[in-house]
């Protein structure tokens, strides 16, 4: 195994990082409309992942400044081809965090209100786009031998990434309808419950039809192990929740996200972003990447730094372990 | 096409407003960070109430102002790939490295403590909350040394060579890349700079409550630590910056000749006051000098040889081929002039206050104040000044809030526009670094969307400050004042509302 696959196998666990840990935040965004009733219960649920989001999002920032560094073709032709997605991506990221800081910081009933639509909307619509964006890049699109984007922007919505679209979006807002049922207290808690079943069978079948479509277009044995090992984590974490097993929920649902987007990656290896046009013109591990030189010290730092930050946001959730509910929230301040 | 609204040009103004907006946020956040954790080890130390109401009210603003600066800077992670897709390319090798050990180490641990630090109040025990804090100051200082190196190597590429197979700049050095002169003098300038906006912000904010007589124990301590941080500050950026322009002189002599409207080599070379000339012909036709000074600033000497934007332009024309090799001269000048000017002004103003405000040093007994008293501004050693002077010495400390950020966005402005038409100093041109697949009508939209949406912010931004800083510092609970003892809180009561929600 050579570096660039290393880097290959790193820059997949960044995003499975990122979804399994933004993906419930993304749901929990959600959720303040699906299920809370009130302000009350919004803030019960914005409060669940208060102290956790704006570390869950760095995911992204470090999949970005790792790619860019271990794989510079792929970051510019990535993020220069999908212009416009990632436009809307990033005001949504930049008002859902304004948002989550600012909401209660003032008493006015427009404010709130407003801040509470930002939220919804701006964890809604990245949530749905990231399906769509690695359901084009597995997929392939229309890469010219100078491995520019040549297609437009309607090119990225075919049926197959609006799939994959609306897969990322359910299971996410799946994932955190069971980290809501794991994070509060209370009636919301046993509602948070019901709505995770039900949103976890539509999971299921849109899961299902992607990941089949998945393996049957580009798939080989490990894509076809990793979606069974999906499917199972799904169907266990909706069991799991039927029972009234948050706990176990939640790390199975994690697994699904895992899964997934680890298979989404075996289907793409050797390639980092295959092209429609001519697979002689496909980004891959090798011609995509950096030279050995930078790799190996992005290995060191690596090898380094991520043990520690898991370590550290791991003690994160465990201070923040308490469940919430209504009670909880304090009145103004 | 149009060149105002070519693709290149586009860009162009795309990156220097989100990144000027972007680093309105950042220096505040790196030294409000670093004063609102001294100001709690304070508390922590002392037990004191007041440093602990200090802490929550300049944590407040600076929680305010962290939401922009973290929300803005997705923005630049992205950017490169975005709009400047062949420069990613090019040296994506050398300049992602810096990118990702900042996202690795800094964001993280910025990111992830802060968290701990808004929520923690009643999770943590005070000295563990307080650590986190401090890891929050360290990850924005560290965050700010890797984009700083980076940037350096764009200044003065070093630690590389060129592939020619792969069309690229390859990274050979890394060590060299983190360690240059450009990347420490230019860290130093910076980390200055941002003290110098915390201290003036700190200043600025207890005058307008110590003018109104109101919290005046806090607002005493918070402008005593205000003037000496904009004090240290304003004489480390002085210090600095003439570290970073002996540097600059060296290594990018236009910039500094453009900096000086210095358009023939001179020696002695003399410091420019005032200039107006003519671009094209390449002179000056007034000019206002104070002879041997600018030799001073580039060598240490009042007689050495400086050389002008003219000799620069064709020593460049001989070593990399035909062509304009000047910035904008109008730009880097008045730039340059802005940068020194306001920064400069906001450290004369800072020491005129830790004077008049002193304690006692020449200073007749009669007119010492007390703890909860608002300080006399004295002069002489025994007439404070009239209540009118007195007045306007508080309005300048309130406007001097903004000297710094002019100063600081002036800086970037110079230093990037002066370092044009090179992207890469001497390696990659400007013209030759942007998105090629990407549309006019792409960079336009995304301009657009970026401009309206910061805007919107920076009003929503501004007017929520102001309501916190009118409000004052907050008063302690029995909660503040009885921290938890153990790692997720005291169980006393499972329904105690959390010490702060969002």
């Amino acid at each position: 195994m050579e570096l660039h696959d290393v880097w290959f196998v790193l820059i997949a666990v960044l995003w499975i990082g990122y979804f399994f840990l933004e993906g419930f935040d993304f749901g929990v965004g959600v959720l303040t409309k699906l299920l809370a009733r009130d302000r009350a219960e919004k803030r019960v649920l914005i409060n669940t992942i208060g102290p956790v989001w704006d570390g869950n999002e760095v995911w992204l920032l470090t999949a970005g400044g790792a790619t860019f560094a271990a794989f510079p073709e792929w970051y510019a032709t990535l993020f220069s081809g999908f212009y416009l997605p990632l436009l809307i991506i990033l005001v949504c990221l930049i008002v859902r965090g304004v948002a989550f800081e600012y909401r209660a910081k003032r008493p006015e009933e427009n404010w709130q209100r407003n801040w509470e639509q930002a939220i919804f909307w701006t964890s809604l619509i990245p949530a749905f786009l990231w399906g769509v964006a690695f359901g084009n890049i597995v997929r392939g699109v229309k890469i010219d031998g100078d491995m520019e984007y040549v297609g437009t922007f309607w090119d990225l919505l075919n049926p197959y990434a609006l799939l994959g679209g609306l897969v990322t979006l359910t299971l996410f807002t799946f994932h955190g309808a069971v980290f809501a049922s794991l994070k509060t207290v209370g009636d919301i808690r046993t509602r948070a419950r019901g709505l995770a079943l039900k949103l976890g069978l539509v999971t299921a079948v849109l899961a299902l039809a992607f990941l089949i479509w998945t393996q049957v277009h580009t798939g080989d044995g490990w894509s076809l192990a990793a979606m069974l090992v999906a499917v199972v984590a799904l169907v266990g974490a909706i069991v799991a929740i039927r029972v009234g097993r948050e706990g176990w929920s939640f790390a199975l649902s994690g697994v699904t996200i895992a899964a997934a987007v680890a298979m989404l990656f075996l289907a793409l290896f050797p390639d980092v972003m295959p092209s429609s046009l001519d697979p002689a013109w496909s980004l891959t591990v090798t011609n995509a990447s950096s030279s050995p030189y930078t790799l190996k010290i992005m290995t060191w730092c690596a090898a380094i730094a991520t043990p520690l930050v898991l370590l550290y946001q791991s003690w994160t959730y465990w201070v923040f372990r308490k469940r919430i509910g209504t009670q909880h929230i304090a009145e103004a301040h | 096409m149009d060149l105002a609204l070519a693709p290149e040009t586009l860009a162009r103004w795309q990156f220097g407003i989100t990144t000027v907006y972007h680093f309105l946020f950042v220096p505040l956040t790196i030294s409000l960070a670093a004063l609102t954790a001294g100001l709690q080890t304070a508390w922590v130390r002392t037990e004191k109430e007041k440093y602990l109401r200090a802490t929550k009210f300049w944590g407040k603003l600076f929680l305010i102002n962290i939401a922009m600066g973290v929300v803005t800077g997705i923005v630049q992670e992205f950017q490169f790939g975005m709009n400047w897709s062949d420069y990613s390319r090019f040296v994506g090798d050398i300049f992602g490295a810096p990118l990702a050990f900042e996202a690795l180490i800094a964001f993280f641990f910025e990111s992830t403590f802060i968290g701990l630090w808004i929520f923690g109040w009643d999770k943590l025990p005070k000295k563990i909350h307080l650590a986190c804090i401090w890891m929050v100051s360290i990850g924005t200082i560290l965050s700010a040394y890797f984009i700083l190196a980076a940037n350096s190597w764009m200044q003065h590429p070093v630690g590389y060579r060129i592939n020619k197979e792969r069309g690229r700049a390859e990274l050979t050095d890394f060590w060299h890349v983190l360690t240059q002169n450009t990347a420490l003098t230019q860290f130093f300038h910076t980390i200055t700079a941002a003290f110098l906006v915390g201290g003036a912000f700190m200043v600025g904010i207890s005058a307008f409550h110590l003018a109104r007589k109101k919290h005046i124990p806090i607002m005493r301590t918070s402008l005593r630590l205000g003037l000496v941080t904009l004090i240290i500050a304003g004489l480390g950026t002085a210090i600095s910056g003439d570290l970073l322009g002996k540097v600059m002189f060296k290594q990018q002599p236009m910039k500094m000749a453009a900096a000086e409207a210095l358009w023939d080599g001179e020696a002695p070379a003399p410091f420019s006051v005032f200039a107006y000339g003519d671009v094209e012909k390449g002179h000056n036709t007034v000019a206002i000098e104070i002879p041997g000074l600018l030799s001073f600033l580039a060598n240490d000497d009042f007689s050495s040889y400086v050389p002008g934007i003219n000799d620069v332009n064709k020593a460049e024309q001989e070593k990399f081929g035909p062509g304009d090799y000047r910035p904008n001269i109008p730009v880097a000048y008045w730039g340059f002039r802005w940068m020194i000017g306001f920064g400069m002004a906001s450290l004369g103003i800072g020491m005129l206050g830790l004077w008049l405000t002193r304690k006692k040093l020449m200073l007749a007994p009669g007119l010492r104040t007390g703890e909860d008293e608002v300080p006399n501004l004295v002069l002489f050693k025994s007439k404070a000044l009239s209540p009118r002077w007195g007045r306007w010495y508080w309005i300048v400390a309130l406007w001097t809030m903004g000297f710094p950020l002019i100063a600081n966005s002036w800086g970037w402005i110079f230093t990037e526009m002066g370092r044009q038409p090179w992207v890469v100093y001497g390696v990659l041109r400007t013209r030759d670094a942007v998105s090629p697949g990407v549309s006019q009508g792409e960079v336009l939209t995304s301009m657009i969307v970026f401009t309206t949406l910061y805007a919107i912010l920076a009003v929503i931004e501004v007017k929520l400050l102001v309501k916190y800083v009118k409000a004052g510092p907050p008063e302690l609970t029995e909660d503040d004042l009885n921290p938890p003892t153990k790692i997720g809180g005291d169980s006393r009561d499972p329904d105690r509302p959390m010490a702060f929600s969002y």
